[in-house]
């Protein structure tokens, strides 16, 4: 199979994820999903929570993700990440701990309050982290 | 004559000393070894960052974002990045001279110069003494995290953005090598993009949602990482400078051994002569 691949990097701020030839990749895009198969347009997006599926050959690999941008060229697409976790790293206990804090810190808070935003924040990330672990581990 | 037990003790604690230094260093040289494939981990991320930011910035006017535009400097805020502990050679100290040499030289050019403290040796220093101090985070080099980094990079925000402060420099040690380390003033706000040359940065984006939305998004984190960048460097400084500080306790323990051991089998060689004179004195005076 002589298909044309690109290149995907995944980086946080603590370490480089994956760097890798690949043949396709669906993101979280902050104004919903995108794919992206090889020579894309080039451009710039923001990243909201979701998962990040990467395809190389007919492997599929997942990460969850929260917050950032994605930077697409020709030949290669750049995700920068605030956080990314691939599922076997995501602790599922301890995620659905958070889940449960930050629902009732969210029954107990005010709807106006900054905290409120900071709880749901805390909660849409406990709910897919928990949802890519329980998605693609095996 | 010293006392040739006194000597005996003397040696026992500069072995067992020696055996800490030594146990010190090894620590330290595992840690540094950590810090610095943090800062390798994050060059990537800070790389692109900055060079993402640029572009932006290129193609916006200065005025676009609060965080880059210049005003007046009139507070400048200090953040001085120390350790909390101590024993690593000139590590702090260099630091601290540097930022009171700051204050002293630069103090008047401006109405106040606020500091915003990082390691608990900056803050004993500067507790002591006249300085306005708005700021301060301890205990956190065990370990230093993007969230930690976040959260003193949020708070200078916030204060830069209410016009509480104008300008804002960090002071810390860049690591150079395991055995260099050198004091550097690094500006972190108002960001200074990357002159990108419009010619060079070829590829021409959509950007989603818009070129905005990206840059406010872009601008505070990008503040963020250069914290997370400094704190990090500082770490791996404060561990490589601690290596070399007790690998040279070691040897130096090493020597003063040596030394005393030289001084204690001199002693003990005079305090047989005398006896073996006594002795001889003796006979002599028998006969």
């Amino acid at each position: 199979m002589a298909q044309q691949r690109f290149r995907l990097e995944v980086v946080t701020p603590q370490r480089l994820l994956v760097s890798d030839e690949v043949d396709e990749i669906t993101a979280p895009g902050i104004e919903g999903e995108f794919g992206v198969l090889p020579g894309h347009t080039p451009f710039l997006t923001a990243l909201g929570v979701g998962e990040l599926m990467y395809r190389i050959g007919g492997e599929e690999h997942f990460l969850a993700l929260r917050h950032g941008f994605a930077e697409v060229q020709h030949e290669k697409v750049t995700v920068l990440a605030e956080e990314a976790e691939f599922p076997s790293e995501i602790d599922l206990s301890r995620a659905e701990a958070e889940k449960a804090e930050a629902e009732a810190e969210l029954q107990r808070l005010s709807h106006e309050s900054r905290e409120y935003a900071e709880a749901q924040a805390k909660l849409e990330r406990a709910v897919n982290r928990i949802q890519v672990a329980s998605r693609h581990l095996r | 004559m010293a006392n040739l037990k006194d000597i005996r003790n003397r040696i026992a604690s500069v072995r067992s000393t020696q055996q800490i230094t030594k146990a010190m260093k090894m620590v330290s040289a595992a840690k540094f070894r950590r810090a610095e494939e943090a800062i390798l981990q994050n060059r990537p991320y800070s790389d692109k960052m900055l060079e993402v930011l640029s572009s932006l910035a290129l193609r916006t006017e200065e005025e676009a974002h609060p965080l880059l535009e210049r005003r007046d400097p009139r507070r400048v805020c200090l953040i001085v990045f120390t350790s909390d502990r101590g024993l690593c050679g000139s590590f702090n100290a260099s630091v601290l001279r540097s930022a009171e040499r700051f204050l002293r030289e630069k103090g008047a050019e401006y109405e106040a110069v606020p500091l915003y403290l990082v390691g608990k040796k900056a803050v004993d220093y500067f507790r002591r003494r006249d300085a306005e101090i708005i700021g301060q985070k301890t205990e956190l080099f065990g370990k230093v995290t993007y969230g930690e980094a976040q959260t003193i990079a949020r708070d200078v925000i916030e204060r830069y953005t209410n016009r509480e402060i104008d300008l804002v420099y960090m002071v810390y040690n860049e690591f150079r090598s395991a055995l260099s380390q050198q004091v550097v003033f690094d500006r972190l706000l108002p960001v200074e993009p990357m002159p990108v040359d419009p010619e060079t940065s070829t590829t021409e984006y959509i950007y989603e949602p818009s070129e905005e939305y990206m840059l406010n998004w872009v601008l505070p984190r990008y503040v963020e990482v250069r914290m997370f960048r400094a704190l990090l460097e500082s770490t791996a400084s404060e561990h490589g400078a601690r290596m070399t500080a007790m690998d040279s306790a070691t040897n130096n323990a090493t020597e003063m051994i040596a030394r005393l051991t030289l001084k204690y089998n001199r002693a003990r060689q005079e305090a047989i002569t005398t006896e073996l004179m006594d002795i001889v004195n003796g006979v002599e005076a028998m006969r």
